[in-house]
C-alpha cells in the first residue's frame, strides 16, 4: 500500500499525501515503542548486575537476546574497570555494603540446599535447607542477594 | 531489582520523553477530531466496520490517538482538526475549580496532568485557561495526596488511590516508599541484607526447572 501511494503521488495524485504522511507517523510509532521496550529491558539488566551479581542464572540469561548478553558483559567490565581505578591499590567494590553493616559477622538461615561452601580460613560449611550459621558478612552478601540465604537480625 | 532499576520518568511540559512507556500509553489516549478534507483510502483504519480502500468523508468526526493527531496536525489544519476532550473544555474547568478533589481523575482518562500538558502543542485560543485549570487542579489536590501517603502504613491503600490519575499516584508511591524506609530504618532493620526482588518474582514464576 505504502509504495503504490508513493508512485501515484509521484504522479500527481497530491491527495494521498496524507496517506503516505499517515503511514509515515504509524511507522514512527512503531519504532518509538520498539526503542522504548529494549531500552527498558537493557535498564533491568543493568539493575541486575546490582542487585543479583555478575553472574546471571540461566533461567535469566535464557532470555535475553545475544546482544544483550553481550552489552551485559560489557557493562560488567565497564564497572570492574572502575571499580578497581578507585579506592587505593584493591579497588573498591561498589556493590558491596549496599546497606549500612552494623556488624563484620551476621547470622543466617539456609532457605535452600546449596552444597559446600567455603569461607576464608579455609573451613567449609554444608548450606542445607533451614540450617542457621554465624558466617562473616561479605561472604554471604551475594548468596542473600540471590535468595539462597536469609539475613537474620537478632 | 526495585532499587536498582530506575526506568525512564514521563516528560513534563510540553515534551514527551522519547523513550518512557508511560508517556507511550499517555499518548495512546484518544480526542476527538474532525477530518478537514476527504481521506482518500484512510477509512481503514480511523473509522469502525469500514473496507480497505475506502475514503473518509470531508467533516468526518473521528476519534484520534494523541501520538497520530501531533502527527497529522499542522496550523493550517489541511488534514485534520483536533478538539478539547470534554473535561478539558469551559464547563469542566469550574468544576475543577470549585472544588478539585471531588473529581475522579483516573476515571477521566487516568493521565489527565501529562495529556492535558500534550493538548497545549495544539495552537487552541483555550490554552492559557487549559494550562491554569490543570496547574491549580494539581495544586489543590496535591495537599491530600501528600498527607494521606505519609500517613497510611501497612494497609490497603485501594480506596486512597482510586481516584488519582497517574501522576498523582507516582507521588503516592514515593510518598509511601519514604514512609517504609522511614519505619525500616526505625525498627533496625535498614542494615538488614535482602534477596534482590527479581530472584523472588522468578522463583513464583518457577524458572527453577531451567536453572542449571
Amino acid at each position: 500500500r505504502g509504495s503504490s501511494a508513493r508512485s501515484e503521488a509521484k504522479s500527481g495524485r497530491t491527495d494521498l499525501i496524507f496517506l503516505i504522511r499517515f503511514r509515515h507517523c504509524c511507522l514512527l510509532r512503531n519504532q518509538r515503542c520498539l526503542l522504548a521496550y529494549l531500552y527498558d529491558r537493557l535498564l533491568r539488566i543493568r539493575a541486575l548486575r546490582w542487585e543479583y551479581g555478575s553472574v546471571l542464572p540461566n533461567a535469566i540469561q535464557f532470555h535475553m537476546s545475544a546482544e544483550e548478553v553481550e552489552w551485559f558483559n560489557r557493562y560488567k567490565k565497564s564497572l570492574a574497570t572502575y571499580m578497581r581505578s578507585v579506592g587505593g591499590e584493591e579497588g573498591l567494590d561498589l556493590t558491596q555494603d549496599i546497606k549500612p553493616p552494623k556488624s563484620l559477622y551476621i547470622e543466617v538461615r539456609c532457605l535452600r540446599d546449596y552444597g559446600e561452601f567455603e569461607i576464608d580460613d579455609g573451613t567449609t560449611i554444608l548450606l542445607k535447607k533451614n540450617s542457621q550459621h554465624f558466617l562473616p558478612r561479605w561472604k554471604c552478601e551475594q548468596l542473600i542477594r540471590q535468595g539462597v540465604l536469609e539475613h537474620i537480625l537478632s | 531489582m526495585a532499587e536498582a532499576y530506575f526506568p525512564v520518568a514521563p516528560g513534563l511540559g510540553l515534551e514527551e520523553n522519547f523513550l518512557s512507556l508511560d508517556d507511550i500509553l499517555m499518548s495512546q489516549e484518544k480526542l476527538p477530531g474532525r477530518a478537514e478534507s476527504a481521506l482518500p483510502r484512510l477509512a481503514f483504519a480511523l473509522v469502525q466496520g469500514a473496507g480497505t480502500g475506502d475514503a473518509i468523508p470531508e467533516g468526518s468526526k473521528l476519534e484520534i490517538p494523541l501520538w497520530l493527531a501531533k502527527g497529522l496536525h499542522d496550523s493550517k489544519r489541511r488534514i485534520i482538526s483536533v478538539e478539547l476532550p470534554k473535561i478539558y473544555k469551559e464547563a469542566w474547568r469550574t468544576v475543577f475549580s470549585a472544588d478539585a478533589n471531588v473529581v475522579d481523575l483516573h476515571k477521566m482518562g487516568p493521565y489527565y496532568y501529562g495529556f492535558g500538558s500534550q493538548l497545549l502543542n495544539f495552537d487552541n485560543p483555550e490554552n492559557p485557561d487549559i494550562a491554569q485549570t490543570i496547574l491549580q487542579t494539581f495544586i489543590s489536590r496535591f495537599r491530600r495526596i501528600m498527607d494521606s501517603s505519609q500517613n497510611a502504613y501497612n494497609e490497603d491503600t485501594s480506596a486512597l488511590v482510586a481516584r488519582l490519575d497517574e501522576l498523582e499516584r507516582a507521588l503516592f508511591q514515593a510518598g509511601q516508599k519514604g514512609l517504609n524506609d522511614f519505619q525500616c530504618w526505625e525498627k533496625g532493620q535498614a542494615s538488614q541484607i535482602t534477596a534482590s526482588s527479581l530472584v523472588q518474582n522468578y522463583g513464583k514464576r518457577k524458572f527453577t526447572d531451567l536453572d542449571g
